[in-house]
Formats: structure tokens, sequence, C-alpha cells
């Protein structure tokens, strides 16, 4: 069991998200960034759809009352066992009555802690993810609070042989680390102005000519009103070629999205369904891990990509996880042995 | 049926089936959805209807494509929904709102009345003697985008929205009506309230209402109201 003795400033349950239900104006849900999710998952031997915990800039308290297999993966909130600094992307083993709590956030947003055998809670609509605004999934339907209890589930084989593994290595101490990690490509989080591939939106030529070139060559702020439902903003105005009326349509993760006003609004993983201002762009799903990985005050460039490379960078990106997912199983067994 | 598809970003596709809201065009979103309801491809996620659209998600590593996954969908997509057709005469489903209107649950009644001009009986009247349909849902779980409104009672949004909207409102934005499934802020002008739950998560279907329905309002009294909330909560 995870014992929370401080909630940290957002911190909820999260996996993939909750799909089927869109079209009832239940809204996807999920985690931020997929691919630190994942790994985080896969080091502790989970299914990679296993919930997480996504933690959000100030990260919570929380105390361990089982010797528990756990990874933590995504930004750098300086996770600590009894004081002694945790590393990130790696399988680590905390022993039974131990704390981990964070510190400041050095790097990206968001972290994503993952234990072996995954939360023992209730699916809703076939998802774990809290959907904060409805009250369900998750937690109770709430982001963490003091003193929540959370019962883990039964963890892998795999998990079982990693924990054998680093139980060995312990020593005395509170926790073991392996020593092996992720090959940097998928680790690296933001650069101080990382560029963010974009394919044109389907409203794009809706836009003057200025703000079309503006949207790939300036660059934007993300502002403090910023959330798990989207980012707004703040750059060179977009303004449209003439006003009109657009009827509510599908929207998706990474839309960029302009009211009158101007300024762009990217939906994000607690997006609504639907939405009725135009769509000056679309960000490349590989891409979206970057972007959620940014926070207020940070800042970005667009730049533009075809919706044919877009999507062979997908199939790129995931042939990658599924060697990655080999690789890791490989690369224990090795060292376990 | 004609349709156009276009990129709705690297993992999903939409179908676009015209212009304007229109009945016509409604029935021709409803006739897609429900194609791809029954017709479950591999590689679809899900889809989600619009005014005059329908978007498909779809996961690009299911698909077999020696070409790009979206050609592919486009392809099967094209090659069923050349057949489709309206049926002519098909009859939308019909669903029952009870609404108790005006005081504690409709507190922005009388305004509305004031405004057209109206007695608060005779907005009731307007209000629950209107053929509505629902274009989508969206903006928050069972919410239904209604069309069908008679003109004479629109009012605009609150210039102060309300923090909180208790769920079951029933209210007036502009030449729109609609009913909120679950608490939320919102500016909408506030006539009534139903006992119906529109979101229901632990259901087999989480909303009540879907695209396509045609409601009615039904006015009951105070008392009807607690009954339909204690059978609702059973």
């Amino acid at each position: 069991m995870i014992k929370i003795t401080k909630p940290g400033l957002l911190t909820s349950v999260q996996d993939f998200g909750r799909y089927g239900f869109q079209k009832y104006g239940v809204i996807a849900s999920g985690v931020m960034d997929s691919t630190a999710h994942r790994i985080a998952n896969l080091l502790v031997g989970n299914d990679e759809n296993e919930a997480t915990l996504e933690l959000t800039l100030l990260g919570p308290d929380m105390t361990f009352t089982e010797d528990t297999l756990i990874s933590i993966c995504g930004g750098n909130l300086s996770p600590s066992v009894d004081g002694k600094p945790v590393k990130l992307w790696r399988s680590v083993l905390v022993k039974a009555g131990s704390k981990l709590k964070f510190g400041g956030c050095k790097t990206g947003c968001r972290a994503y802690l993952a234990v072996a055998g995954g939360f023992d809670l209730p699916e809703v609509m076939n998802s774990k993810s809290t959907y904060i605004r409805a009250g369900i999934g998750g937690f109770n339907g709430k982001p963490l609070q003091t003193d929540d209890e959370l019962q883990l589930g039964k963890p892998s084989e795999f998990a079982d042989q990693i924990t054998k593994g680093l139980a060995a290595e312990l020593d005395g101490q509170k926790f073991a680390e392996m020593q092996w990690t992720i090959a940097s490509e998928f680790t690296s989080t933001a650069a101080s102005k990382p560029k963010v591939r974009v394919m044109k939106g389907r409203q794009y030529d809706w836009f003057t000519h200025e703000s079309q070139m503006k949207l790939f060559t300036e660059s934007f702020e993300v502002t403090s009103q910023s959330d798990r439902m989207g980012y707004r903003l703040k750059g060179p105005e977009l303004q449209l070629e003439k006003e009109q009326e657009m009827l509510s349509e599908a929207v998706n993760f990474g839309t960029i999205q302009v009211p009158s006003e101007g300024n762009p609004i990217v939906l994000l993983a607690d997006r609504q369904t639907t939405g009725g201002y135009p769509k000056i762009g679309q960000i490349a799903t590989v891409d979206l891990p970057i972007m959620a990985q940014l926070k207020p005050g940070d800042k970005v460039q667009f730049t533009e990509v075809s919706h044919e490379v877009a999507q062979q960078l997908y199939l790129d990106r995931e042939k990658q996880l599924h060697q990655l997912k080999q690789g890791i199983s490989l690369k224990i067994k090795q060292e376990l042995k | 049926m004609e349709f156009n598809l276009q990129p709705l970003g690297d993992n999903s596709v939409i179908i676009e089936l015209g212009e304007d809201i229109s009945r016509d065009i409604q029935q021709k979103v409803k006739k897609v959805s429900s194609f791809l309801e029954q017709q479950s491809f591999d590689w679809m996620v899900e889809y989600v209807p619009g005014f005059t659209t329908v978007a498909v998600f779809y996961d690009p590593c299911k698909i077999e494509a020696k070409t790009l996954p979206y050609d592919e969908v486009c392809e099967e997509l094209s090659a069923h929904l050349e057949k489709l057709a309206v049926e002519e005469g098909a009859e939308p489903r019909i669903v029952e709102i009870p609404v108790c209107y005006g005081g504690e649950f409709g507190p922005d009644l009388e305004e509305v009345a004031e405004r057209n001009d109206l007695t608060p009986e005779e907005v009731i009247d307007i209000h629950s003697n209107g053929e509505y349909i629902v274009y989508m849902i969206g903006f928050a779980p069972g919410f239904p985008y209604i069309g069908g409104m008679d003109e004479r009672i629109a009012a605009p949004r609150r210039k102060n929205p309300r923090l909180k909207i208790p769920a079951g409102s029933v209210g007036i934005a502009g030449k729109q009506t609609g009913v909120y499934p679950i608490e939320t802020p919102g500016g909408w002008q506030l006539i009534g309230k139903t006992p119906r739950k529109l979101f229901l998560p632990e259901g087999e279907t989480p909303s009540l209402l879907q695209a396509g329905d045609q409601i009615k309002f039904v006015p009951i009294s105070v008392e009807e109201f607690q009954s339909w909330e204690e059978k609702e909560n059973d």
C-alpha cells in the first residue's frame, strides 16, 4: 500500500485514457506524456496501459507500507527516498516504511510514478483515468489528497524477477536502483525553446497569410492559464481573413485552435470532445510529449510537417518503443544473471 | 451518400457531410454513426459526431498498408460510405424530459419572460411545446446541443455567469436551449430543472440522449419532481 502524506500540486491516477465514449461527451482524459508513462510501466514489468500517478510541478510525499518496485519517468521533480536522491528512468526497489518525497522541478513539468502490479482501482468506462470535473475514475474521481491509501495490484513474474535482483543489492539501504537506464532519445526532456512539429489544421486556410507565416516562424509562450485541458499561448496574434462562423466538430489531442481574440489554445489530455473554434494546426502525435512537459513561462517554436510525414513518424516511433520494450526485458535479464 | 474525407491529425479522419445545420444533414450524420457502430473496423478507436461531420479516430499501427495508413482508412471508409443512403421516413427516438419550471429551479424564468414581453406561463407553454432535435453531444458528458427552440423565448447569456449550475438545470442561451448533465459553471438563463439524469457513468451508455433523438419537455410540479428524483436515485 502507498499512503499519501502530502498531495503535491496535482497528483492524479491516469492511464492511456477513456476511449469510445467521446460521442457521449465523455472526455478522453489520460496521461499528458504517454512516452514517459509507457516507459515507467515497462520498467516495473507492467502492461504499458496500467495506470500511473501523474505528478505536476510539485510532487507529493508518500510512504510505502511494503517493499515496492517503482519507476519514475518524465520531468525531473527531484525525487528522494529518506533524503537520498533517486534516479529517473530506471527500476527502483523501495523498502517498506520508506518515504518518497519530491523537491523542486528541475526539468519538464510532469513525472510518472509506476508501481509494479499497478493500482488496484476499479475501471470506469474501461479506464482508471481520473476525470476530475465529472468526479469519476482514478481514486474516488479526485486528485490525490493527504491520507489517501492506494492499494497495489499483483506484480508480474517479470517484476518479481527484477525485485529479487535488486533486493540482493539493497545491503541495508532504503532503496536500490538498477544501474542500467533508457536510451537518451526517449529521456531527453525539452530544450530551452523546443521545436514542435505541427500539421496545417482544418481551417488553416481561413487565417491571414501573415498569421499562417507567424505560426511557423515566431515563438509562443505557455501562459499561466494552462492545465491538463489545454495550454493558452501568448505570441503574435493569429487573425482570420474574414469573420467566419464554425460549427462544432470533434477535436484531437494537440489541436491548436484560435478563439477570436487571436491567442491560440493547444488542446491536451482533458480537452472537450468537440470544439467550435477554427483549428490552425495540429501537433504531430510524436511531439505531444514535448508539449506536455512545458510549463507556464516556457517557450515553444512550431515547425511545419506534412500529414504524411507526421504519420510516418508515428509509425517509426511505435517501432522504436516496441524495440525498447524488448530491449528492456533483455537488458534486465542480463543484469540479473 | 456524398461526403469528403480530410485528416484531423495523424490518427484520425473527418467525414464531412454538409455545410450547415439542418435535419437532412443531421440524418446523414446519424446514418454514418450507426453504420460505424455496427461495422467495427479493427483499426477504429472510436467515432465522434459533430453538427455536419463524423470524426473517426484510428490506430495507425493496426493497419496493414503498403502506403500510408490514412490512405487505407480512406479507401475502406469510402467503399462503404458510397453505398450508404438515408432511409425515407425514418422516425427519430422520442425522449421525454420532465421539467419543473420556475421557482428555485428556474431563477431566471421571470427575466426571460420580461425580456420577451411574455408571462412566465407563456414561456413554459412555448418551451414545452417545441419540437427539439439533438444535433450532437459535446461540451460536457451527456450535454445535448439542441436545435428547434422558438425564437420568441430567446434570451442572451447572463453578464455574470454563475459559478455553480446544478445538474439537471434547463436553460436558454441566445436561440438555444439545453440541459446541464453535471454541475458546472455557466452563463445560461435558468428556467427550470429536470429530475432525470442525463449523465449515467455506470450505465451501459453513459448518456441518456444521443445525436438524432427528438426531445419533448414535459412540465411537472414540485411534488412530481420529488417523486421522479426518488425513482431516479433508486
